[in-house]
């Protein structure tokens, strides 16, 4: 019990988040209307998912300077996690884009980055599937994952910056915190933000659990 | 790490290149008849987005195709030779020296080809030769790396695409926008915005390859 105290707290929290979502009142918006509240939703998804990758990049890290086996499939049962959530929020942003925006997809510096990090990580699941060597494949996924959440962190930071975007924060658009966002949404974003990361460690937690029996199982 | 041994390994791989002529020529018949089919295509591009865009792509596809024959014709004895001789922040240096003269010329050849058949509405030469510079420089650094990664696998020539047309976005994109400005002629002001970030990511690049190659080059 003692052990698995976030567990509950991320329960707990997206399920406040859920229903607080639906039912606090908002600020009225002219065009986000009611759709604002999919801050609630879309918006974790991205906070799950970069907190998954960075935890994966750690791991990577932390393989390649001492080769142990369990490290790497930490890493990849978290990159595996955060395309689940990243896809997640690619679906709820398309959502929103529809009715805020006119279409599901924007030609948009954010939703590109998106598909791309996406597409860098699917990229990194076929690498792995491609190499039989299980030290090969470990020590090959690592430097790749690092180069790759590198240039991630390149495209989805700095490159917006540069240019126009339809998303609040850049290209001269008011952000949301200092503008959009009321405390009222403060009060269940950030329980939100934090629930979602949480349950996101624990599906890759078992995810990594289940995977470390497979493989007992294997060489027993 | 010592220069001369960084020197000998590039003319290593020149001279290896030039042994083999039947891979040079191959990418250069690559390029030829890459530029000619869009010349069927098009004839003639008045419009310059199009005319640019369509040049990276060439750029680009060139690049892969030929960087990925660079680790590959690697045998596994000649590596082995090459592990006693050389330590890996060595080879990866020159290997990167190697790849970016080599993206210079095809890409001046590709650069001459294309304007030659499809005509040439670009403003400010000078600026986009000194893109195409930056671009062979960039591309170079990161494909590099990404060949190293995808020779370790079993089916290379497939990875090598996949694996490295995300990561090469971010430089692609910002070279595309600079070298825009330069066939148009317009918005001088942001240019050297862009060469900043190219040349940071450039930057990025190299030193991410650096460190990382040591554990990749022997298993």
């Amino acid at each position: 019990m003692a052990k698995n105290w976030w567990k509950i707290a991320g329960i707990l929290l997206v399920a406040y988040s859920i229903v607080g979502g639906f039912l606090i009142p908002v600020p009225e918006m002219p065009i986000l209307n009611e759709t604002i509240r999919n801050t609630y939703f879309h918006i974790p998804m991205w906070f799950a998912m970069m907190a998954l990758l960075t935890y994966s990049l750690f791991n990577s890290i932390k393989f390649l300077s001492g080769f142990d086996l369990s490290l790497d499939n930490k890493a990849d049962q978290s990159v595996q996690v955060s395309l689940f959530l990243g896809a997640l929020g690619l679906l709820t942003g398309m959502l929103w884009a529809q009715f805020t925006w006119g279409s599901f997809w924007t030609n948009d510096v954010k939703l590109n980055g998106t598909a791309i990090s996406l597409l860098t990580y699917f990229a990194y699941v076929i690498l792995r599937g491609s190499i039989e060597d299980e030290n090969r494949k470990a020590k090959v996924a690592a430097v790749y994952n690092i180069f790759a959440w590198v240039m991630m962190i390149v495209f989805i930071m700095v490159i917006p910056r540069m240019t126009d975007s339809l998303h609040p924060g850049n290209g001269g658009n008011p952000a949301f915190g200092s503008y959009d966002m009321d405390n009222t949404m403060r009060a269940v974003f950030y329980p939100a933000v934090v629930g979602w990361i949480l349950i996101g460690a624990w599906i890759t937690n078992l995810k990594i659990r289940i995977k470390n029996i497979e493989n007992k199982q294997n060489y027993a | 790490m010592q220069y001369s041994r960084i020197k000998s390994l590039v003319s290593k791989e020149l001279l290896l290149d030039w042994k083999a002529k039947n891979s040079l020529a191959g990418i250069l018949i690559y390029v030829a008849s890459t530029v000619f089919v869009c010349y069927l295509s098009f004839q003639h591009i008045v419009e310059p987005k199009t005319f640019n865009a369509l040049l990276w792509i060439i750029i680009l596809f060139t690049t892969v195709n030929s960087i990925t024959k660079n680790f590959a014709q690697e045998s596994d004895n000649r590596l082995l030779y090459l592990y006693t001789l050389a330590n890996p922040k060595e080879i990866i240096l020159s290997k990167m020296i190697y790849n970016t003269i080599l993206l210079l010329i095809l890409s001046l050849i590709t650069y001459g080809a294309y304007t030659l058949l499809l005509g040439n509405p670009i403003q400010n030469q000078l600026g986009f030769l000194a893109t195409l510079v930056i671009g062979a420089i960039g591309l170079s650094v990161t494909l590099t790396l990404m060949a190293a990664i995808a020779s370790k696998s079993s089916n290379s020539s497939t990875l090598m695409a996949i694996l490295s047309f995300p990561v090469i976005l971010p430089f692609l994109i910002t070279l595309i926008a600079l070298s825009l400005n330069f066939v148009e002629g317009t918005n001088p002001g942001q240019n050297f915005n862009y060469f900043m970030s190219l040349g940071g990511i450039i930057v990025i690049g190299i030193t991410m390859a650096y460190l990382l190659f040591p554990y990749l080059w022997r298993d």
